[in-house]
C-alpha cells in the first residue's frame, strides 16, 4: 500500500496517482473477461461445427421412409424403425425402474436417514457411483441380468442397466430438491399435528415433483445416447422385426412379452453404421446422429419448462 | 389487561424444566404456570431462550435429534406431563397449536391452508370441514378479504394476510393452547396492529404464549409476563406489575432500556 489517498500535501499528483491505479486495475479486469469469453467462444464454436457438419452431412437421408423402414443392405433404402422403438422401449424401462427406486432412496436420504456416518458414506458412494464408467455397469449386467437372473438379452435388461445406471443421478436431484424446501414448511405441517409419512406426501413429494421430474429427463437423456453398457449385455446391430405388440386381441389384452424381446436402439444403430466400409452408410450414422440429438434437446426442453413452471408455482 | 376480572385458572404448569441441545443447557430449571383463556408473554434479550421454552410447549424440538428434556410441562385438565417419553408429540402437536416467526403459509390454496390439520386427523365430512374453515378464517380476521378466493394461491397474499391464514391453519383444529413465535416481527406495522387487535379478541376463548421482542406488545396485550434470561425465568406476574414495579432489579434493567 503506498501513499494513495493519504497523498494530502501534493494534491494534484495524488489524485493523477489514484486514477493510475484504477486504471490498472480495471485494465486486469478487462483483460480476464476477455480470457473468459475466448474460452467460451473456442468450446462453442466447436461444438456448433461439430453440429453444423453432422446436421450436413445427414439431413438429405431424413425423410418419412428413414423413420418407417427397417435397417437394410442398401443405405439408401435403410431406417431406423428398430433401432427408435428399441429405444422408446428401453427407456420406459428405464424410467419405470428409475423413478420410484430413485425417489424412494433420495426422499430417505434427505427426511429420515439419521446424520451419521454410516449415512455419510453412503451418499459419497452415491456421488462416485455416478461416475464410474458406464461400461462397468454393463459387464455387471452382463454377470447378474443376463447370465445369474437369465433375462437374456432384452429390452428388460437394458432398461435395467440403464436405470442402475442413472439411479445415482435420480437419487442426488431428488435430494437437491427435496433440500430446496424451507425447513419452515415442515415445521408448519408438523405443527398441525401430520406424521412424518403425511409431510413427505403432502409437502415434500408434491413441492420437489419439479425438480425431480427435471432430474429424471435429464437422467433420461443421457441414458438415450448410452452405448457402450448395452453392446456388452449384447444388442443386436442388426433387427428387422419389432418388439411384440403390448396389446393383443385376447385376455388380458396386454402384454410384457416386448420385455423379453431382443432389441437395438438408436446408438447402437449409428455404431454399426459408423463402422461399415461404405460411405452411403455413414450418412445414414449422421442422420441418426440428428435423431440422437433432437431427442436430447427436446427432453432437456421439457426438463427446462417443468421447471420454470414449478418456479413460478413454488413460492415461499 | 381487561380479561382480569375473573380469577385465571391453571391450563398448563411448566415445572423444573431444563433443556439441551446436544451438550448446550439452553433452559435452566424453568417453571411457569399458564393461565387459561389469558395471554402470557415471554420476554427478553435475543438468546435468553424464550423460543426454545415456546417450542418445548408442541414438542417441536423432537423433530431434531440433539434435543433433550428433563423437567415437566403439566397440562391441565389432567395433569399429563406432555413432555413425557411416553407421550407422541404427535398428540401434543394436535392438541397445541402454533404460529411461526415468519409466515409460512403451504404453496397450496387458502381453503386446503386452513383445512390441513383436518385433513391429517382423518376429517373427511366436506360440510363440517368447510364450516371449521369459514370460522376459522373470521376468526383469524380474514374471512371478509378471502370469502371470494378461497380457492386461489395462499403465497399470494401480503405478508399480514399470510400470517393471519397462518393463525387460521392453527385454530382451525380448536388447539387447547396457542403459541405465537413472534408473530409480527416480519410484519408491517399495519399488519402488526391488526395481528394484535386479533390476538387481544383471541385471547378470550383460547390460551396464549407468545414470544414477543417488542416490549410495547407485551404490554399492550399480555395478561402475564414473564421475563427470561440466560435460558432462566427471571421474573413472572402481572404484566402490568412487570412494566411498573419489576421486583427484579435485571427485569427493571431490560424493561428501562439499560440493556438488551
Amino acid at each position: 500500500m503506498s501513499s494513495l489517498a493519504a497523498s494530502a500535501p501534493d494534491k494534484e499528483s495524488g489524485q493523477e496517482e489514484l486514477l493510475g491505479n484504477i486504471k490498472a486495475r480495471k485494465f486486469r479486469d478487462r483483460l480476464f473477461a476477455l480470457a473468459g469469453l475466448m474460452s467460451l467462444l473456442f468450446a462453442l464454436l466447436t461444438l456448433l461445427a461439430l453440429v453444423v457438419d453432422l446436421a450436413m452431412t445427414g439431413a438429405p437421408r431424413l425423410s418419412y421412409e428413414f423413420f418407417t423402414n427397417f435397417p437394410s443392405r442398401f443405405a439408401e433404402r435403410a431406417g431406423i424403425l428398430s433401432a427408435w422403438v428399441g429405444s422408446l422401449c428401453i427407456m420406459l424401462t428405464t424410467a419405470f425402474c428409475a423413478i420410484p427406486v430413485g425417489v424412494a432412496a433420495g426422499t430417505y436420504l434427505e427426511e429420515y436417514a439419521p446424520k451419521n456416518w454410516v449415512t455419510q458414506l453412503i451418499e459419497l458412494n452415491i456421488l462416485n457411483l455416478a461416475g464410474i464408467p458406464s461400461i462397468t455397469f454393463g459387464l455387471m449386467a452382463l454377470g447378474i441380468f443376463v447370465y445369474k437372473l437369465g433375462l437374456g438379452h432384452s429390452i428388460l435388461t437394458a432398461g435395467l442397466t440403464l436405470g442402475l445406471l442413472v439411479l445415482p443421478i435420480v437419487i442426488v436431484t431428488t435430494r437437491e430438491a427435496i433440500r430446496a424446501i424451507p425447513n419452515s414448511i415442515r415445521e408448519a405441517s408438523y405443527a398441525v399435528g401430520a406424521s412424518k409419512w403425511q409431510t413427505i406426501r403432502h409437502h415434500i413429494l408434491p413441492y420437489s415433483s419439479g425438480g425431480i421430474m427435471t432430474g429424471v429427463i435429464i437422467s433420461l437423456s443421457r441414458a438415450i445416447g448410452e452405448t457402450a453398457p448395452i453392446i456388452t449385455i449384447g444388442a443386436l446391430t442388426f433387427v428387422a422385426f419389432l418388439p411384440t405388440s403390448p396389446v393383443k386381441p385376447d385376455f388380458p389384452f396386454v402384454s410384457f412379452q416386448w420385455l423379453k424381446d431382443p432389441f437395438t436402439a438408436l446408438p447402437i444403430q449409428m455404431f454399426n453404421w459408423l463402422s461399415r466400409p461404405q460411405e452411403e452408410f455413414h450418412v445414414n450414422a449422421a442422420a441418426t446422429g440428428i435423431v440422437l440429438l433432437l431427442m436430447t434437446l427436446l427432453l432437456n426442453g421439457v426438463a427446462i419448462y417443468i421447471r420454470y413452471r414449478f418456479r413460478k408455482k413454488m413460492k415461499w | 389487561m381487561n380479561t382480569k376480572q375473573m380469577p385465571a385458572s391453571l391450563r398448563a404448569e411448566v415445572k423444573n424444566l431444563n433443556f439441551f441441545y446436544g451438550p448446550k443447557q439452553v433452559l435452566k430449571s424453568v417453571s411457569l404456570p399458564i393461565y387459561e383463556n389469558r395471554m402470557t408473554a415471554l420476554i427478553g434479550p435475543s438468546g435468553c431462550g424464550k423460543t426454545t421454552l415456546l417450542r418445548c410447549f408442541n414438542r417441536m424440538h423432537d423433530l431434531y435429534a440433539t434435543a433433550n428434556y428433563q423437567g415437566e410441562i403439566v397440562l391441565h385438565p389432567g395433569a399429563r406431563n406432555i413432555l413425557g417419553k411416553e407421550i407422541d408429540p404427535m398428540e401434543v402437536r394436535m392438541r397445541i397449536g402454533m404460529v411461526f416467526q415468519k409466515p409460512n403459509p403451504f404453496p397450496k390454496t387458502i381453503f386446503e391452508n386452513v383445512a390441513y390439520g383436518l385433513k391429517v386427523r382423518g376429517v373427511r365430512k366436506k360440510s363440517f370441514i368447510e364450516e371449521r374453515v369459514v370460522k376459522s378464517l373470521q376468526q383469524a380476521g380474514l374471512w371478509n378479504e378471502v370469502k371470494d378466493r378461497l380457492h386461489s394461491h395462499a403465497t399470494d397474499m401480503s405478508g399480514g394476510q399470510q400470517q393471519r391464514l397462518c393463525i387460521a391453519r392453527a385454530l382451525a383444529t380448536e388447539p387447547e393452547i396457542l403459541l405465537l413465535d413472534e408473530p409480527t416481527s416480519a410484519l408491517d406495522p399495519i399488519s402488526t396492529a391488526h395481528i394484535e387487535e386479533l390476538i387481544t379478541e383471541l385471547k378470550k376463548e383460547i390460551t396464549i404464549v407468545m414470544v414477543t421482542h417488542n416490549l410495547h406488545q407485551a404490554a399492550r396485550t399480555a395478561d402475564y409476563t414473564a421475563y427470561m434470561y440466560l435460558g432462566e425465568v427471571i421474573e413472572f406476574g402481572d404484566t402490568d406489575q412487570i412494566f411498573t414495579t419489576p421486583n427484579d432489579t435485571r427485569t427493571e434493567n431490560y424493561i428501562t432500556g439499560r440493556f438488551g
